[in-house]
């Protein structure tokens, strides 16, 4: 096991360096530079800038400052918020966009399995056709459009809810939805194609013979195994709406880290731009990590170490 | 209280005779988009306590599909139990409902399943697989659940049964898992055991030592066993009774010596000369021509009409009575008919 880990740890290093090299000579590769938009500043004022951000060294020079900051994780000031580091920002967004991100899987995990479970059990049953038509609304129709739709209704319209922000549970109620709904619907899809396979299965019709209650068959006997699938989509589900949602943090006014990525992109903000992937690369591989551990759990025949005595 | 040799001798005839369950003039059907497939069209058989009663007949003439009704197993829809009843215990398992119907299942009737590979659940130990009948049926504590469990282990000849307990599916060999899965069907002590052609997953030597297995059960706990198979070799090996099945009905019953040395329909003949046999070395093995009929709309006289090689006029127009050529040895066929000698 410890083996193991320290495999996937290896392993995890070098993906993380291989992507922030990729996005970094990709970066530096576009046309453009932080101070393009500040015409009014003189050039003595932009070259001590430059030099200060070591724009003016030679790009394998700048890789290796780069390289520096990752393994110290200190990337600096940002180019385009002087008075803030790179670190300051993630460490203050980060935490939103988690929390709305955890929120959002918690209620799209538990909803789709459930959804997508009882669709299978009532198959080409109303139920069925309702979840399904569902998972087609939510999967074709844009986060940011159901998200425009919620506030005009429920928060304009009707009242309920606060239309923006994040400072209260009631204010994360219109996100969480909007940011649910598509996930929700993908996982319900899964569930219930998987489930209806495994309910063909013959270890199912066994425990059918064995007269156990229906409940104990589809939780105990079916539910484990059909939830592969969705344990795989769920690890870089989990990752893409852990590290900030750009579009639904800008509808709703939430101060998260899927602002400043794209605002950082657009600026050219190189230290907030490799800090982000950074952070965001290391945090996806992470998840991609549990992913595999959760699989050994759920199935016995996948093997993440090896035992002694086994045939 | 002494009994008298010809009472003990009346008892166990009396045993003997005990019916344990009885199928009446079922009738299952499936809808499917190509229509309505009648796949049993009037099966009728008795069962008796500690017999083992083989089905046979070839692929698609409703062996299993009599197997799963008799177990509550056909998923309505699209099957359809039309007719008929299920008669265990004088109660009629077929109109039984879900919630009672499963008091009976793997309680009182277990079902055992061709393929070990997948009647397995993969993700659960072993131990929670062969418990957990117990523990819902007869309410045992989890102690005493784990007791038995390794008794059955150790009946059903698994070595180190503690240790395996813990482990799952995949760490078990193919034979070995068909003794597990037989250890879970019998773990609640049914008095009926159905087997879905046990052996025909298992290479030849783990098909030997699991019958031995049956036999050895047999004689140990006194179940009463149906046969659902397609190799007359491990019938003649393990089976009392034989029930031959062609297009959803039962065509020729009877013990094993009548079956086998005196079989009277023809289709029964075509299907003991199709089996290769050690001691006619010289002689081709003669298939039955043709294919059995079209269960979508069955012919309305005997199914086997069209491969018949002493088919007469009436055989396509009318299906014959049953024959009682013995007390065991029923026959359905128009050459049993007195009249029918006037052409041979």
């Amino acid at each position: 096991m410890a083996k193991y880990i320290v495999k996937r740890f290896l392993m995890m290093i070098a993906t993380i360096f291989i992507i922030s090299t990729l996005t970094f000579f990709l970066m530096h590769s576009l046309p453009g530079s932080p101070f393009d938009e500040e015409r009014t500043s003189n050039p003595t004022i932009q070259a001590n800038l430059e030099k200060f951000y070591k724009l003016d060294q030679p790009i394998g020079v700048q890789y290796v400052y780069y390289l520096k900051s990752i393994v110290t994780f200190d990337f600096g000031p940002s180019i385009k918020k002087p008075n803030d580091t790179v670190n300051n920002l993630l460490a203050r967004g980060f935490p939103i966009s988690f929390e709305l991100g955890i929120i959002t899987m918690l209620v799209a995990v538990v909803s789709g399995i459930i959804l997508g479970t009882f669709a299978a059990l009532r198959h080409n049953g109303i139920i069925d056709y309702f979840a399904m038509a569902f998972a087609v609304v939510g999967i074709s129709v844009p986060n940011f459009v159901l998200a425009t739709l919620l506030i005009q209704q429920v928060a304009v319209n009707w009242e309920l809810l606060p239309t923006a922000t994040w400072s209260s549970p009631l204010h994360m109620i219109l996100p969480t939805l909007a940011l649910a709904t598509g996930p929700t619907a993908i996982i319900a899809r899964l569930t219930r194609a998987s489930m209806l396979e495994v309910l063909t299965q013959d270890y199912i019709k066994m425990a059918r013979a064995k007269g156990l209650s229906p409940v104990r068959i589809v939780v105990r006997h079916a539910l484990r195994n059909a939830l592969m699938p969705v344990v795989t989509i769920m690890g870089t589900m989990l990752a893409g709406i852990l590290t900030g949602t750009f579009v639904i943090e800008q509808i709703f006014a939430i101060p998260g880290m899927g602002k400043y990525f794209v605002e950082s992109i657009n600026n050219r903000d190189y230290p907030v731009i490799m800090g982000s992937t950074v952070f965001y690369s290391a945090f996806l591989v992470f998840m991609l990590f549990l992913v595999d551990m959760v699989y050994g759990f759920l199935d016995p025949r996948i093997k993440l170490h090896k035992k002694e005595g086994e045939v | 209280m002494i009994l008298t040799k010809q009472q003990v001798l009346n008892t166990n005839k009396a045993i003997v005779t005990e019916k344990v369950l009885t199928v009446e003039d079922l009738h299952v059907s499936f809808t499917t988009f190509g229509g309505e497939v009648q796949a049993l069209r009037g099966v009728t058989f008795d069962l008796y306590k500690g017999e083992t009663l083989a089905i046979v007949g070839e692929s698609g003439c409703g062996k299993s599909v009599t197997a799963n009704t008799i177990m509550g197993l056909i998923p309505q829809p699209p099957g359809k139990i039309k007719n008929g009843k299920v008669l265990f215990k004088e109660k009629n398992l077929v109109k039984m409902s879900k919630s009672r119907l499963r008091k009976v299942q793997g309680v009182d009737i277990s079902m055992i399943f061709q393929d070990p590979m997948t009647a397995l659940n993969p993700t659960l130990q072993i131990g929670e697989q062969l418990t957990e009948g117990l523990r819902t049926h007869q309410k045992l504590s989890k102690a005493a659940a784990y007791t038995k469990a390794i008794e059955m282990l150790n009946m059903v000849g698994i070595p180190n049964p503690k240790e395996r307990m813990k482990q799952y599916p995949h760490q078990f060999s193919g034979g070995m898992r068909q003794r597990i899965v037989i250890a879970i069907a019998l773990i609640c002590e049914p008095e009926l055991l159905i087997a879905d052609e046990p052996t025909t997953a298992l290479d030849v030597t783990i098909q030997a030592q699991i019958l031995e297995l049956f036999i050895e059960i047999q004689k140990k706990m006194g179940v009463s066993i149906i046969l659902i198979t397609h190799d007359l070799g491990v019938v003649a090996k393990i089976a009392d009774r034989i029930a031959v099945m062609y297009a959803g009905k039962i065509i020729e019953t009877g013990d094993k010596r009548e079956i086998f040395y005196t079989p009277q329909h023809p289709y029964t003949k075509g299907l003991l000369n199709s089996v290769p046999r050690l001691d006619l070395l010289e002689e081709e093995l003669q298939p039955i021509e043709g294919t059995p009929p079209d269960l979508f709309s069955p012919p309305k006289g005997c199914p086997f009409t069209d491969r018949c090689p002493f088919a007469m006029e009436v055989c396509g127009e009318v299906y014959p009575e049953s024959t009682e050529r013995s007390k065991t040895h029923v026959v359905d066929c128009w050459l049993q008919d007195e009249r029918s000698k006037l052409f041979s």
